[in-house]
């Protein structure tokens, strides 16, 4: 009996000293530096798409430099002639690092991953795709515009991830995840 | 083990021969060990002997003619538990020895154990153990759907977060072995980081009347404890296999236990579960997925008068969420809640892709305690825990395998208390905590965080009281005081910090400005209060009455203050607010119930008032250049949920049996009038059991359960549409309709080694193959929920 409650007493201090060496480590363990800085990788900030006719060009774009932050997008568009037939080309950049980091390259490099999708009403035409990617479907980077009449259009263009390829050309059809989706109003004189 | 030895002095000078000739008498008292009493008519036989005596006239005994050396002693008293006891003999002696009279309070040694409640005047539950084999291969949250009055909020089938009469997330605490869970329950896709088959005594308190456990459990408590060791010599496990069709998956969990007659053992448990992509009656859900590994090692010994033990447990699960719910922006949601279909239905895969969660939680405790004699019961706790948390997204070039959530929660808690129990029929208990947790988000996802860098201290003090009036009468009250301190250090962009307005209140707390972002550092006090009091009152036998008032102050977790971003996981942006403050909820909570042998049943209404509840619901919208996304902004504002569990049985003969179970909640807004977003609708669940002892022990079930539609939810937000070019309604609020499942149960036993020591069981869910969806799934907007899923278990115990 003696010798049980000896035991006991030790496996109780043992049980004892780990407990509160425990409880200094906890102690150790606060951390004063501050955080370091997010910058945004791979948000797509601006979007500019030239329309070019001989030596006219038009540009339409948007930028939203807080991203998801609550700032709304700052549309720029233009004043189209009538009846004519623009080169299109988009640029897309991340200009919430410096330099602005050129996310057009990392599209084109992913073309099948990626395709963009234009929709039109009112006085445009038609638009249709002259860039193609690895397996023969459309991009969109590079693009043809026509313009139809005097009068007002809308310019609708999303860029869609991972949409199924090929498709027929319906954001519907198309599905994927949304990258960017603004329309512009144009003026066609 | 207390203990004197006093030698008669008349007879010292003769001792030693005395002894020889085997003349020693012993002399001895049988005292309670928790009030310092005596017991008088406890049996004192010796063992081997044919000697048998009575403890008379102040517990005293004696014995003659024993021999000097060894001796066992079998003491039994008719309240007592049974007690062995070593005696020298060295000439006469004298032996105290002490009983332990509160069977109740043998939980650590007793061998099998009634269920003994947390809290003597709340609504609390237990999952039964042929439930929890049921669930073993499911998650917790889906198990305690089986409670009347639980229900879960899940992110497709794999991620279900247990909701307690309408309330979850941080509302509800979850004990792990006595630790509280720090696994960052704030986030709705978060499920809680357990393994089922960890701890399997499974019990639900619900509310906040469990105040040892913290003052902020609104919703309620969820315990879980591992099942009583045998204090034996033995060896022995369990394992528990499950395959299921939905998902073409399965699980596998093993449990070995050693236990000594000296209360010392060692048990260790391990699980493995994996699934491919889980099915919907009409298409393939794909990347639904999950991967989960368990495993817990505990070290121990319980004695009546102290014990400790070591225990450690580690989960890790990888989940897939559905690949077609990661979506860009409004528009995807619109055209998505529309189809009737996915839009990526890919084929059947175990591989988990893309977007997915992978989060692993390693806890570690040491605990002791020790009994006082006449006095009561003290214990130590120390725990750690870590949990990880990494998201990943559909993300493009270099950063497609780069989490977009990275983060590290480290909690170290020390806690102790006193349990008084020394006066017959009152026992008081007094505790104080202190807890330290970090939370550190890894600035390498490239991704802006959701939840800031962190530290949080806590320090609380709480008793609570037990008072047994009369013997079928029991009082309960307790009150609590918990403080906490957050300090974080978070970047705001400077864009979204002037348009909520916190220059004016938070102007001081910026440390840097790098332009187009400030680092700040808020830091924030909590000082909570809570109590709770109630009784209990038995009519006869089988019927009694429960009454509670709890009071629960709850300080706002991390995401309701810092939330800042945006979920692509639901196409949505979601704000917490610097200025939110502490939550108090006022529940008073009755319960009728009769449980006897032919019939039974439960009335238990509650009514639960919220003073500055925290919602997070949908509110405005903002555009980027990914198009417009709805903001969720977390808002105070009062609340007020009622409700009531209701549920019936009757054994209709031997072998029928039926059960019946209601549960509605209602959850309004009092500032305006308007019901909250996300309660559970009404269920109603009926089921038929066959018992018959002579088939194998066959128990066949089987069950109906009926959802009903909720018919009370706040009004969808109109949104524009850019593919639209007009304002549309964003019905994001809207419920599924009603829906109904059969659900189909067969078990039988064998006898291998021991009598039904192998347990076979065949269970069948949505029978049908319906088609459904539940408001409560965060996944209703892209796809139906799970289709019909066979299921196979076998459990052996050796």
């Amino acid at each position: 009996m003696k010798t049980k409650t000896s035991v006991q007493k030790l496996t109780r201090t043992r049980a004892i000293v780990g407990l509160l060496s425990l409880g200094l480590i906890t102690l150790s363990c606060s951390n004063d530096d501050d955080p370091i800085a997010v910058d945004e990788e791979e948000v797509i900030t601006t979007m500019t798409i030239t329309l070019t006719e001989g030596s006219n060009s038009v540009t339409l774009q948007t930028r939203d430099l807080d991203g998801d932050g609550p700032d709304a997008p700052v549309i720029t568009t233009g004043t189209l002639t009538a009846n004519t037939t623009y080169t299109g080309a988009i640029v897309l950049l991340n200009e919430t690092e410096t330099p602005a980091d050129n996310i057009t390259l990392e599209v084109a490099e992913e073309d099948d991953e990626h395709q963009f999708f234009f929709t039109t009403s009112g006085a445009i035409g038609s638009v249709d795709y002259t860039d193609e990617d690895g397996d023969g479907n459309p991009l969109g980077l590079a693009f043809t515009f026509s313009t139809g009449d005097a009068g007002n259009g809308v310019f609708q263009v999303t860029l869609r991830h991972e949409p199924k390829k090929p498709n027929d050309g319906s954001l519907a059809d198309a599905g994927g995840e949304t990258d960017i989706a603004q329309s512009f109003t144009v003026v066609v004189e | 083990m207390k203990y004197s030895i006093m030698l008669l002095f008349a007879l010292l000078l003769c001792g030693k021969s005395v002894a020889q000739k085997c003349e020693s008498i012993l002399l001895g008292e049988i005292i309670d060990f928790h009030n310092n009493t005596s017991l008088d008519g406890a049996t004192i036989s010796v063992t081997g002997k044919n000697i048998e005596v009575l403890s008379k006239n102040g517990g005293k005994f004696r014995i003659e003619n024993l021999c000097d050396g060894v001796l066992e002693l079998e003491i039994s008293h008719h309240e007592c538990a049974t007690k062995f006891v070593t005696i020298i003999i060295e000439g006469d002696t004298y032996e105290k020895i002490l009983l332990e009279h509160h069977l109740e309070e043998l939980e650590e040694v007793q061998v099998t154990g009634d269920f003994t409640k947390t809290t003597t005047s709340a609504q609390e539950e237990r999952l039964t153990q042929r439930e929890l084999e049921k669930f073993s291969g499911a998650s917790l949250g889906d198990a305690l759907k089986s409670l009347n009055g639980v229900s879960s909020l899940n992110t497709g089938g794999n991620i279900v977060k247990p909701v307690i009469q309408g309330l979850m997330g941080s509302r509800v605490l979850i004990l792990n072995n006595n630790v509280r869970m720090q696994d960052m329950e704030w986030g709705e896709e978060h499920a809680p980081n357990v393994d089922i088959n960890a701890n399997q005594d499974i019990s639900v308190v619900k509310g906040a009347a469990a105040l040892e456990y913290g003052g902020d459990a609104i919703g309620g408590v969820i315990i879980m404890n591992p099942l009583p060791i045998i204090r034996t010599d033995s060896l022995f496990g369990k394992t528990q296999t499950s395959l299921f069709s939905n998902g073409r998956g399965g699980n596998i969990t093993t449990s070995l236990t050693r236990s000594y007659n000296s209360g010392f053992y060692i048990r260790g448990q391990a699980s493995f579960k994996q699934l491919g992509d889980l099915e919907a009656p009409n298409y393939l859900l794909s990347n639904t997925g999950i991967l989960e590994k368990g495993a817990s090692f505990s070290i121990g010994k319980r004695d009546f008068l102290q014990g400790w033990e070591a225990y450690y447990s580690f989960f890790d699960s990888d989940i897939g969420i559905l690949r077609a719910s990661h979506i860009g922006n409004i528009d995807d949601l619109i055209t998505a809640i529309n189809s009737e279909e996915p839009n990526i239905i890919n084929d059947f895969s175990y591989d988990i892709d893309r977007p997915n969660q992978e989060v692993s939680h390693h806890l570690g405790k040491l605990s002791y305690y020790r009994r006082f004699e006449g006095l009561g019961k003290w214990s130590l706790q120390y725990d750690f825990q870590k949990n990880k948390r990494f998201e990943y997204d559909v993300r493009v070039g270099e950063d497609a395998n780069k989490a977009s959530l990275d983060l590290s929660l480290t909690t170290h808690t020390l806690s102790t208390d006193f349990k008084f129990d020394a006066t017959d029929g009152l026992d008081i208990k007094a505790g104080l905590l202190g807890r330290y947790q970090n939370n550190f988000a890894n600035p390498e996802t490239g991704v802006r965080r959701l939840i800031p860098d962190y530290d949080k201290f806590d320090l609380g003090v709480f008793s609570i009281a037990e008072y047994q009036a009369k013997n079928n009468l029991v009082f309960d009250a307790g009150i609590r005081y918990d403080f906490s301190r957050v300090n974080a250090k978070k970047f705001y962009r400077t864009s979204r910090w002037e348009e909520r307005g916190y220059n004016e209140d938070f102007g001081t707390t910026i440390i840097d400005d790098l332009g187009t972002q400030l680092l700040t550092n808020p830091i924030f006090d909590f000082h909570n209060i809570s109590a709770t009091t109630g009784f209990e009152y038995d009519f006869g036998k089988d019927t009694r009455l429960r009454f509670n008032y709890s009071l629960a102050q709850r300080a706002p977790n991390p995401s309701e203050l810092f939330s800042d971003g945006l979920h692509h996981s639901a196409a949505r942006i979601e704000l917490g607010d610097l200025r939110i403050k502490s939550e108090t909820a006022s529940k008073i909570s009755a319960s009728l119930e009769k449980n006897s042998a032919s019939w039974g049943y439960s009335f238990a209404p509650y009514l639960n008032s919220i003073n500055d509840f925290i919602v997070l619901e949908p509110g405005s919208v903002e555009f980027t250049i990914r198009g417009a996304f709805p903001v969720w902004v977390y808002r105070q504002t009062n609340a007020q949920l009622m409700g009531i569990d209701a549920s019936i049985y009757n054994n209709w003969n031997s072998n029928i049996r039926t059960d019946h179970k209601f549960s509605w909640v209602q959850g309004t807004d009092t500032s305006t009038d308007i019901p909250f977003i996300n309660m559970p609708p009404a269920a109603l669940n009926n089921s038929i059991t066959y018992k018959n002892k002579k088939i194998k022990n066959l128990v066949l079930n089987l069950e109906s359960m009926y959802v009903f539609e909720q018919q009370r939810f706040p009004s969808n937000i109109l949104v524009f549409s850019p593919e639209q070019q007009i304002e549309v309604p964003l019905t994001i609020n809207t419920p599924p309709p009603a829906y109904h499942l059969l659900a189909m149960d067969i078990e039988t036993s064998y006898s291998i080694r021991n009598t039904n020591d192998l347990k076979v069981g065949l269970r069948v869910t949505n029978i049908l193959n319906t088609n459904y969806r539940d408001y409560l799934n965060r996944q209703r907007y892209f796809v139906d929920d799970l289709g019909r899923n066979i299921s196979l278990r076998i459990i052996y115990n050796y």
